[in-house]
């Protein structure tokens, strides 16, 4: 059954069982690689994509959940959006693995928030684990990202 | 800055020796001038043609001035692809701007010197290349200056460089790649002259990392992202108990399951289990849940963390293998004032990198293309020929970005097992992809280890004898036979073996014991179970004496400048020794670890739950010069939090299996439970020392010594119970 879905703003069409995480869809049908599996189970954030805006963990989330919703990747940040910026100037990333959900995450959190606090930082950003232990840089790119935005 | 990195040198352009003026200087290979293509991120192509400048295997220069240098060790975060060509680049005399990176095929030129093969770990790329990776760049600049001056009829010596550029007597000036055909027939130098530290441009540069702008935009291509037309994937499930086989499996069950094409039963030299191969990683892993697979479970079935804790107390209680001592350690323990003894015991971890182990094998008629996350290039060819049955020389590696490596992916089980999955798919590049549960139930774990140390103390508290005794499964013995010599693993002794304290009488012995888990090099490997039994007994010994623990250990140290001068400058930083807020308390944990030196001080409060809060960690370090510091800064911060594993992490098994799966067992810090940590490196001029690794040994032996200042309690087995909190 073929799902009609909203990526960075273009349109696909994906022939694939409603059942199939988002993540799987993004990464093997429309063959973009930017958003990460880590764990398969929105333990880890590694995949973590926009819908309508919201942080979302592609991983567990059904495709059929999404149609017809904007759906934003890393790709669709665009390379100049105000996180990727500030992660750029302050040389967050180590293996970079898990900075494309990290920066999906802090994206959201900008968003929805012009002054995050510490503890605003640590609240939204608690679910995305890094394994090179890139977490103070990444709250200093948040903070630089917010006076960027 | 616009340097690129390319991403998988797609064709290899190391193609036998089409030697250009005999062997390198540095003993190697002249790889052939011909076409090199890279790729960079996945879309920009770079081609270097046949008439590019190509002095040795590190350098490429386009007659339009393009410059590519090869980064020959695996990126999985610790910066090599900015570091090493940053060594190459300071000597010739290039502007970043422009500079591509080239991730280089398996090939001689590219074998780690420590190692003796091309392998990315113990925390060696830039202390193995600090001297030829400049010589490298020194010889091609002056090829390219004795071209200039041959063209323009001078004397080299009249002739400079800058950016790319020679410049000569009379505004004369020509870019490298217009001299590139004149370069080709300089001889190479014998003794090509380096600069003086003083004259130095790039190095100590906090530079920002070249791969930052493909990671940031989404394009670094790792192993998992790997695309080739017609690409298939492939999911697995492996036997749960280490030694147990494939009983049965419903073939027809999963080829009647959406988009998949092929079932394999795999046997191979590593694992065991069944894959199926599919359109997509979600059909290939649903059709693997219709297989009701069957296992057949012998040895091993009833292997239990309680029972591993056994096998270690039986190894402690025999005779070990004396690894060093000096003096006459049990003469001195019989006549001490005082004694100490205890023991310390360390867990299983799991590497647990971000990206799940993977790797896409394309098998031919007489080829195979292999694209992994691999730190181990050396070992990819034989490990596929052997799955194949091709051979070693027609087995092309393609090395991509590393989502994390921490010693598993040098490992070659998760390669083996791609190379017979798609063996079975001939023409067809398949990607075995292993789900988050296959990485952590499959691992090659950091080794539980039980120590025991016995200490004499003289009437002024001062050692005059210090035994200690290892017993640990050895990794080496079964990766590396060759490395264990007369019994004893080195990569078992680590800062065991080098004990920089003051003491008389000192005798080191070891104790293999296998207890059937498989054990595996995780990152600073066992410098994170010697220090912290060698460091929390060094906070026992002083509280025995009744003196500071930064007191007491300048003393033992009194004629080591380097364990001294990170000392001072922890303490200083620290405070060390001024009031701390109501609670908190200070640890003290000192290393030397792969030429590097380390004191970590931290700052911790026991809750009235018994869980540890740490407040702020202050790390000195001698790292002796700092290619660049922005990276250094880094990798101290990364060793640190992994070092939280050590202390809050653990794998344990029941029944044969591992019982953390995922995420939500297995612990991995997350940003509410990481304080500040307060890095501050000592200036040297002494040659580079390792830091990718430096920084994870202290956490848990500081915060163990911080407790007891706290609580009046030793904690001497990992990790920390009942844990931590944020």
């Amino acid at each position: 059954m073929a799902i009609s879905l909203k990526v960075n703003g273009s349109s696909h069409s994906a022939d694939v069982s409603p059942d199939t995480p988002l993540l799987w869809v993004i990464r093997d049908t429309l063959g973009m690689t930017g958003t990460k599996f880590g764990c398969g189970m929105a333990q880890c954030g590694s995949c973590t994509v926009h819908v309508d805006g919201v942080a979302t963990r592609a991983c567990v989330t059904p495709v059929s959940a999404v149609a017809g919703k904007a759906i934003t990747t890393i790709e669709g940040l665009g390379g100049n959006h105000p996180v990727q910026k500030a992660w750029l100037e302050l040389d967050v990333v180590q293996c970079g693995y898990c900075q494309s959900g990290q920066m999906m995450s802090a994206a959201a959190l900008i968003n929805s928030n012009k002054n995050p606090s510490d503890a605003d930082i640590t609240a939204a950003m608690n679910g995305n684990l890094c394994r090179c232990g890139t977490y103070d840089r990444i709250r200093a790119g948040i903070k630089r990202a917010a006076q960027l935005a | 800055m616009k340097t690129t990195v390319s991403n998988q040198g797609r064709r290899a352009f190391v193609q036998g020796s089409a030697a250009v003026g005999g062997a390198f200087i540095l003993g190697l290979n002249v790889p052939n001038a011909g076409a090199v293509t890279v790729s960079h991120g996945t879309s920009r192509l770079v081609d270097f043609p046949g008439d590019a400048f190509a002095p040795n295997a590190w350098i490429r220069i386009s007659k339009d001035n393009k410059v590519s240098i090869y980064a020959s060790r695996s990126e999985m975060g610790q910066g090599v692809y900015t570091s090493m060509p940053m060594l190459v680049a300071e000597e010739l005399d290039i502007d970043l701007n422009d500079l591509q990176v080239g991730i280089p095929p398996a090939a001689a030129p590219y074998i780690n010197r420590i190692f003796g093969a091309q392998l990315t770990g113990g925390s060696t790329s830039v202390r193995d290349g600090f001297t030829y990776l400049r010589q490298a760049g020194a010889a091609a600049r002056e090829m390219i200056v004795g071209a200039a001056a041959a063209e323009w009829g001078v004397d080299a010596g009249q002739l400079t460089t800058s950016k790319g550029y020679v410049m000569g007597p009379g505004g004369k000036k020509a870019s490298y790649g217009s001299l590139a055909a004149g370069a080709m027939k300089q001889a190479e130098p014998k003794e090509p002259k380096l600069k003086d530290p003083s004259q130095w441009k790039i190095i100590g540069q906090p530079l920002k990392r070249f791969d930052s702008p493909y990671k940031v935009n989404g394009t670094a291509e790792f192993g998992i992202d790997v695309k080739a037309p017609g690409m298939m994937i492939a999911a697995v499930e492996m036997c749960p108990v280490i030694g147990g086989e494939v009983a049965s499996f419903d073939e027809a069950a999963m080829m009647g399951s959406p988009g998949a094409k092929k079932v394999v039963k795999f046997n191979d030299t590593y694992t065991n289990g069944v894959a199926v191969i599919a359109d997509s990683y979600w059909n290939a892993k649903q059709a693997l849940t219709k297989g009701a697979i069957k296992w057949n479970v012998t040895k091993n079935a009833t292997l239990s963390s309680d029972g591993i804790s056994k096998m270690l107390a039986e190894g402690m209680a025999k005779e070990g293998v004396e690894v060093k001592a000096r003096g006459n350690v049990d003469a001195a323990l019989g006549s001490a004032a005082k004694k100490l003894e205890a023991e310390y015991e360390l867990q299983f971890l799991a590497h647990s990198a971000m990206e799940p182990l993977n790797a896409t094998v394309l098998v031919k008629g007489d080829s195979a293309e292999v694209w992994a996350p691999t730190q181990f290039q050396t070992l990819v060819p034989p490990t596929v020929a052997a799955a194949t049955g091709l051979k070693p020389e027609q087995i092309n590696v393609h090395t991509t970005y590393l989502g994390g490596g921490f010693g598993r992916k040098i490992e070659m089980d998760f390669i083996a097992q791609a190379a017979v999955i798609a063996k079975a798919m001939p023409g067809v590049p398949v990607k075995t992809i292993w789900s988050r549960e296959n990485d952590m139930m499959n691992d090659s774990y950091r080794p539980v280890s039980l120590q025991k140390i016995q200490v004499a103390l003289d009437s002024n508290g001062m050692p005059s004898a210090y035994k200690y005794k290892i017993a640990s499964p050895s990794i080496s013995a079964r990766l590396f036979p060759g490395a264990v010599q007369k019994g004893v693993d080195p990569f078992m002794m680590e800062a065991a073996e080098n004990f920089p304290y003051d003491v008389p009488n000192w005798h080191l012995s070891s104790t293999f014991v296998d207890t059937g888990q498989r054990v595996g090099y995780w990152r600073a490997v066992s410098n994170n179970l010697n220090a912290f039994s060698q460091e929390v007994m060094l906070d026992e010994m002083a509280a025995a004496a009744g003196m500071d623990a930064v007191a007491y250990r300048r003393i033992l140290l009194r004629d080591k400048p380097l364990y001294l001068g990170v000392i001072d400058l922890a303490a200083d930083r620290a405070g060390y020794g001024k009031p701390l807020a109501a609670g908190h308390f200070h640890g003290v944990a000192v290393i030397e670890c792969y030429e590097t030196y380390g004191c970590l001080i931290s700052e911790i409060e026991v809750k009235s739950d018994g869980k540890i809060k740490v407040h702020k960690m202050t790390y000195a370090v001698d790292a002796g010069i700092l290619i660049n510091p922005n990276i250094a800064h880094q990798q101290i911060q990364s060793g640190v939090v992994s070092g939280f594993q050590n202390a809050f992490s653990e794998v344990t098994i029941k029944d044969g299996v591992v019982q953390e799966t995922n995420f939500h067992t297995y612990y991995i810090p997350r940003m509410a439970e990481v304080p500040p940590i307060d890095i501050h490196f000592v200036a040297s001029n002494r040659n580079p020392g390792g830091l990718g690794e430096v920084g994870v040994p202290l956490v848990s032996p500081s915060i163990s010594n911080a407790v007891f200042a706290a609580t009046g309690k030793r904690v001497r087995k990992m990790p920390f119970k009942p844990g931590i909190t944020a």
